[in-house]
């Protein structure tokens, strides 16, 4: 196993990811806002399930749940399963092309959502909305500019 | 391959051990009270990065106000000066008014409203999120902001606070799902209760029996019943009212005054000093 190199920077770019998440946008684009933080987390449990998994995963959904605003845990749990599914089958993943990989992110992102939506209804009764499921349309579009992105930054910084 | 699983537990343990967690996490922070002073901690944690996620937006607005034409601002400043002149102008009325009604209040035995202070705080972030309307304030328990103080805006009633940090605050707006406030119709003084239902510009109007007198666009102010508002203070507007023969209640949705969308800055009505009237029980419905 290679030693682990540039972690340091694993985590910035979770950082950024979670700027991302809490960044004034205006009114009209809140609905619209892209999961960043679970995005940016589902590609490093791809590119390296052994420095980034579930245990990443839990911290930075607990993150998201105290930024955001949510009862603790349940984005916690929820970045938890998401990061499971992506490291149990890393491998099938990375082989599939980039609009495949769209379309399961879709799917995963799906997932979160229901995930979420599920327990907060349990906790505090919200209602569903057909709106509430833009993100994931959203994510996949971005999925593709993001995997590149975030491809060059870790070869151009060497992280492994 | 083989040392994929060499560190640590297996994938699979690991997610039972962070569902564990999770499940812990939520039932403490959803059941039990010690949840608020925790928040508080984490809120005051995660502070600097929200100050960091607004700088480019508080950038971009004070690079705009410096861009700006002489000729707006002396347009803005004579609109402004010409708005506070009328709002004077209705304060001496108003200062009139409060003496009077105290004078009335003592001759009934009643003990005078206590008029607290007020403190502007800006607000640094708003939840996008939409089970939790939320929004974070630059203030916090250092300029004596405290938990369940109230909230407004120019409008109406916005939310209240639920946790402080030393230099931020986060507050509850009333359009949250796990919000409701005691409301009295101004127009026929019906006492009743709006809930949150997740969407910035609907509160459901709740438990009114369909004999209610209530109409749309019936003013509904806060009631000061549930101790933590004070009272007179508008909240809604009813927009609909829906009522079917089959169910117990009607079906009552408000409008919020308040632009809960696009808050910017609200006022905190900090508590008064002296002694005030404490609230009377709250009466079952």
């Amino acid at each position: 196993m290679r030693p682990a190199q540039g972690l340091g920077f694993i985590y910035l770019s979770l950082l950024a990811a979670l700027l991302l998440t809490v960044i004034p946008v205006p009114y009209q684009l809140t609905l619209f806002r892209p999961d960043w933080a679970l995005l940016v987390v589902m590609y490093w449990t791809l590119a390296l399930p052994r420095r980034v998994n579930i245990g990443t995963a839990f911290v930075v959904g607990f993150l998201t749940d105290v930024l955001v605003g949510t009862v603790l845990g349940v984005n916690a749990l929820a970045f938890s399963v998401v990061s499971f599914v992506v490291g149990v089958n890393y491998l099938k993943i990375r082989n599939f092309a980039v609009i495949q990989q769209a379309l399961l992110v879709g799917l995963l992102l799906a997932l979160y959502q229901l995930l979420v939506f599920w327990l907060s209804h349990f906790l505090t009764g919200v209602n569903f909305r057909p709106a509430y499921l833009w993100p994931v349309v959203i994510g996949m579009l971005v999925w593709p500019w993001l995997f590149w992105l975030l491809r060059r930054y870790r070869r151009q910084l060497k992280i492994q | 391959m083989n040392d994929f699983f060499a560190r640590g537990p297996a994938l699979g343990l690991r997610l039972v051990l962070a569902v564990a967690c999770s499940i812990g996490l939520m039932f403490v922070d959803r059941y039990t009270d010690s949840a608020t002073q925790v928040r508080s901690y984490l809120t005051s944690a995660v502070s600097p990065l929200f100050y960091a996620a607004s700088l480019p937006e508080s950038l971009i607005s004070s690079a705009s106000e410096q861009l700006m034409s002489q000729q707006q601002l002396l347009t803005e400043n004579s609109a402004l000066r010409e708005r506070l002149l009328q709002q004077d102008a209705q304060l001496q009325l108003l200062n009139f008014l409060q003496q009077e009604n105290n004078k009335l209040r003592a001759l009934l035995g009643s003990a005078p409203v206590v008029e607290g202070q007020r403190l502007i705080a800006e607000v640094l972030a708003v939840y996008s999120h939409p089970f939790a309307h939320q929004v974070v304030l630059n203030k916090g328990s250092n300029d004596g902001v405290n938990v369940h103080q109230p909230l407004i805006d120019d409008k109406g009633v916005v939310g209240q606070i639920v946790s402080v940090g030393p230099s931020s605050s986060r507050a509850l707006l009333i359009s949250d799902n796990t919000h409701a406030i005691s409301l009295r119709a101004e127009r026929t003084g019906i006492r009743t209760i709006a809930e949150g239902i997740g969407q910035w510009d609907q509160l459901r109007v709740i438990h009114l029996p369909l004999s209610t007198d209530i109409r749309e666009g019936d003013r509904l102010l806060t009631s000061g019943l549930d101790g933590r508002f004070p009272e007179g203070y508008p909240v809604a507007e009813v927009t609909r009212v829906f009522k079917d023969d089959s169910q117990p209640f009607m079906n009552v949705m408000a409008r919020p005054y308040a632009k809960l969308d696009r808050i910017r800055h609200v006022l905190i009505l900090l508590p008064g000093n002296q002694l005030t009237v404490e609230p009377p029980a709250e009466e079952p419905l």
